[in-house]
């Protein structure tokens, strides 16, 4: 496996940045001083970050997305919790079923979830907005969080709990006092990477809010006028550099602790 | 009384890991399943008018829609769409994946999370910059104009069908590389090597040992493009103008402007039921084809 | 002293169609060191994990000092593991890991800090209380587990091949102190091991089991002498089995046809049927006898040398013997492996030392 492919490597260089040009073109193009956005560069101007701060709406949205995120990340995290704990630690009975089962929210068009809930949240009789939305990203949310909470329960030495138990705590106190500590690296990531998802969320947002628009909702709203799209650009980028450094830091905590319950530092007695 | 459940709950490994599973099986079902019913129930009604809807159990619905030309055509677009997008994205991703799983060797990690990166920012934003991008007076448009390349610009590439496929390979690249990566990390190069050492030639390799010892993660990226872009909404209506309109963009009328719930419920099932016909039918002819190759 | 301090009666555990354990009944005397021998997938470990509580018994109850703790669960059970891979909490340093179990017996202050220092004091690891998992060597965080299961003053200890990670000097040392540990706090020790020469050196008593069956529960020295099982014969020590028949019966001994070699008086301890062809006869290597010229003990053979093996302490020769069809072991401390010229010699055994029993 000595042989260095220039030729793969190239490629795979060019694909990266397939990846990236239009992440990257939106902080680019927000300090543009131009309402069309295209090359040369007209000039440099921080005007649209001003006119976009400026905006309630946009304030209003911003602050819905927060509300929504933050309990669809608790609720789902902690719902993913308990289920990874069940499949990563017990074998049991319709473990393939009951896993394919809450993985489905994944694994289905966005869209069919969408109408489903649109349909059962109206004929309950109850209005559109932002709880509707909140269910809907839960649910979404729920399989996701479950995928990394389970790497990282399977990565636990389950001895630790079982002495616990044999110490004299029971199931709660050992959940507490060593459980919990140990998979708080996996928890935050899983909330982290919950909020964001859910902060991003389009269509489902789209078919259940009524008239509370979320973020994404405010930005589909703009985008739809060509002379507001410079202040969406930088809208989009502050929420490029925000959410890149959220995804980092999860990334960064999905793998703290796992290195350290694997390493063992022999010092010879 | 209380020794009698603790020996039950003892004994039952069972019921233990329900008691934890109950939350998420309570939100799947209600959240997810009844709804799903309540939307495949409400294909079987008809809207009267505006307000009123006739509960009487009928499959007009989707007779109506295989009789409407246009639903029809957007149900094969749709699917035509999705099968190209998960084409190019397969090819243009495998030799990545495959350089990275055979040819990187410190910091896998670290490639691998700067090749997903992009995928974790808003997919609205994303689909936005492509219209930037695509648009007559966006980037390449103007890049190659000005260069004195184009006198006139491209306008096939926004608003039609080329646009939504371009974009859509953009958008899903990095789920599929994930179980490609997965699949092909697996394999142990002493297989490629013993190819070449029998006298294989390097296509020879790739085509008769490395792709089929890669195709579960072939399969696992297939199913993870296709069926999220034959649902897709987002792409279509910001840069698929009438060209490049798709199934979800009408389901979303019946449910918006036109106000025809039970033929947009009809719709959705209809959409989910190619969905998983095609997973069924993928998942069985790969199984096969492995069958056959190992 | 309670005889039957801890009371195993019919303890079966089945796992899908497999028998971990199959109908165990043991009775273990209060303060005694007991060992679970046995090789891997022989029970052993499901049968503490048993008495432990983590493991729940398909049938069968568990009693220790008179209660029956069968349906209690591991916290409430007086009884404290040392695990095989010592499960230290990671995120806890030593004495935090100690005091871990004394928090719910409700003690004061004063007195969490007295025990933490006596224990760390009996295990040798006094200034080591804000280290951490992993600025520990095996051997310390083996300390830190028997530490904390100790500290808790339970009526049994349970360990869980505590000394298998250990290299071989560190776990002879281990060896001695444990022993020296156990005879100083007087608890009952209950050993899992499938190392026989630690199971013989450090308890009081033996169970070895296989195919989740106890094969024999005795002294070491009975273990070692009298096996009463082809199994037992074979996992304690070294053996060499010959093929034999049982003919007519003499009070205490039988006669018996060994081989090639003729008909001897062999003792009768397990009462084998007369007139049977189902034993065999086992005869240990350090028993038997390997000279230059011949002997007066009872059996005496020519043998030739096809092998030998220099341990230092002793040799191993691996022998060709007139009679016997297959090769036999004789350990000898007094001749090496440059001993004998031309790899001529003679064997002896005495008839005291073969043991007769059942091929099972």
């Amino acid at each position: 496996m000595n042989e260095k492919n220039s030729t793969l490597l190239i490629y795979t260089l060019l694909y990266f940045g397939f990846l990236y040009v239009p992440v990257l073109f939106l902080p680019i193009f927000s300090f543009n001083d131009a309402n069309y956005m295209s090359f040369p560069l007209a000039g440099f101007t921080t005007e649209h970050y001003e006119e976009m701060w400026s905006k309630r709406n946009l304030h209003k949205a911003l602050w819905a997305s927060i509300k929504v995120g933050v309990v669809a990340s608790v609720v789902s995290t902690t719902i993913a919790l308990f289920a990874a704990k069940a499949f990563a630690r017990y074998k049991f009975r319709g473990e393939k079923i009951s896993y394919g089962g809450i993985m489905m929210p994944f694994l289905i068009p966005e869209i069919i979830l969408a109408v489903a809930i649109l349909v059962i949240w109206v004929n309950l009789g109850f209005k559109l907005g932002l709880v509707p939305v909140t269910i809907g990203h839960t649910l979404f949310c729920t399989p996701f969080a479950m995928l990394i909470l389970i790497a990282r329960i399977e990565g636990f030495d389950f001895s630790l709990e079982e002495a616990s138990r044999d110490l004299g705590e029971n199931a709660w106190g050992t959940f507490f006092r060593v459980s919990f500590p140990l998979y708080l690296p996996g928890i935050v990531a899983a909330l982290l990477l919950s909020f964001i998802i859910s902060f991003d969320e389009f269509i489902l947002a789209f078919f259940l809010t009524g008239s509370d628009a979320t973020l994404p909702m405010y930005m589909w709203g703009q985008m739809r006028f060509v002379q507001k799209l410079p202040h969406v650009l930088a809208l989009g980028a502050v929420i490029i550099v925000f959410t890149t450094f959220i995804v980092l830091l999860a990334f960064w905590l999905r793998n703290v602790g796992q290195g350290k319950a694997k390493k063992d530092i022999a010092i010879k007695l | 009384m209380i020794v009698f459940w603790r020996k039950i709950y003892a004994k039952h490994d069972n019921v233990k890991a329900y008691t934890l599973l109950s939350p998420a099986l309570i939100l799947v079902i209600l959240a997810m399943a009844v709804p799903m019913a309540l939307m495949l129930s409400f294909s079987m009604f008809t809207q009267v008018s505006m307000m009123e809807i006739d509960y009487t159990f009928t499959f007009q619905r989707y007779i109506d829609f295989f009789q409407k030309n246009l639903l029809v055509t957007l149900l094969i677009k749709s699917i035509k769409i999705s099968f190209l997008v998960t084409l190019i994205t397969l090819i243009t991703a495998y030799p990545v994946c495959y350089y990275i799983a055979f040819y990187v060797k410190k910091n896998k990690m670290l490639w691998l999370v700067l090749l997903t990166l992009p995928f974790w920012t808003s997919y609205l934003l994303r689909v936005f910059s492509w219209k930037i991008i695509l648009g007559t007076k966006g980037v390449i448009n103007s890049s190659l104009i000005n260069a004195g390349i184009l006198s006139e610009p491209l306008t096939f590439l926004m608003y039609s069908q080329t646009a939504v496929v371009i974009t859509l390979t953009h958008a899903w690249a990095a789920f599929a590389l994930l179980p490609l990566y997965v699949s092909l990390e697996k394999i142990d190069f002493s297989f490629i090597e013993a190819g070449r050492d029998l006298g294989l030639s390097r296509f020879e390799v790739f085509w008769k040992i490395t792709f089929p010892l890669s195709l579960p993660g072939v399969i696992g990226a297939i199913l993870i493009i296709f069926i999220p872009t034959v649902g897709d909404y987002v792409t279509p209506a910001l840069l698929g103008g009438t060209d490049g309109r798709m199934l979800s963009n009408m389901i979303q009328a019946y449910f918006g402007k036109i106000n025809n719930m039970p033929l947009g419920a009809a719709s959705a099932t209809i959409m989910l039921t190619t969905v998983v016909l095609i997973t069924i039918i993928v998942s069985n002819v790969t199984k096969r084809l492995t069958q056959r190759l190992t | 002293m309670n005889n039957s301090f801890i009371q195993i009666n019919n303890i079966s555990k089945h796992f899908a169609d497999v028998k971990a354990v199959d109908d165990v009944s043991v009775e273990i005397k209060e303060g005694e060191f007991f060992s679970l021998l046995g090789p891997s997938g022989c029970g052993k470990t499901t049968l503490l994990r048993l008495l432990a509580g983590f493991e729940y018994p398909t049938s069968g109850n568990l009693l220790i000092d008179g209660t029956d703790i069968t349906a209690l669960p591991p916290d409430k059970r007086p009884t404290n593991m040392v695990f095989q891979n010592y499960a230290i909490f990671p995120h806890l340093n030593v004495e935090k890991n100690i005091q871990f179990g004394l928090r719910k017996l409700g003690l004061s202050n004063d007195e969490i800090d007295k025990r933490v220092k006596d224990v760390l004091s009996s295990v040798k690891l006094e200034g080591y209380e804000e280290r951490f998992s992993n600025q520990l060597s095996g051997g310390q965080r083996q300390r830190v587990a028997l530490a904390r299961a100790l500290v808790r003053q339970p009526k049994v200890l349970l360990l869980d091949e505590p000394l298998g990670a250990l290299d071989k000097k560190l776990r002879d040392e281990m060896q001695l102190e444990l022993r020296t540990l156990q005879k100083n706090i007087g608890i009952t020790f209950v050993f899992v091991t499938h190392d026989q020469q630690e199971a013989i050196s450090m308890s009081d008593r033996v169970a070895v089991m296989n195919d989740g069956k106890i094969q024999q529960l005795s002294v070491p020295n009975e273990l070692y002498k009298n096996p009463e099982n082809i199994f037992v014969s074979d996992f304690i020590g070294e053996t060499n089995f010959l093929k034999a028949e049982t003919k007519s019966s003499d009070g205490e001994f039988i006669n018996v046809s060994i081989e090639g070699l003729g008909e001897f008086k062999i003792k009768n301890n397990l009462n084998i049927a007369a007139n049977s062809s189902d034993v065999v006869c086992s005869v240990r290597p350090e028993s038997m006898m390997i000279s230059k010229v011949k002997s007066d003990w009872d059996i005496c053979l020519d043998a030739k040398i096809c092998q030998t093996s220099y341990l230092g302490e002793m040799t191993r020769f691996y022998v060709e013997a007139k009679g016997i069809d297959k090769i036999i072991t004789v350990s000898s401390q007094h001749f090496d492996n440059q001993s004998f010229e031309n790899n001529e010699c003679f064997i002896s055994m005495s008839l005291e030392d073969i043991s007769l029993l059942n091929k099972k």
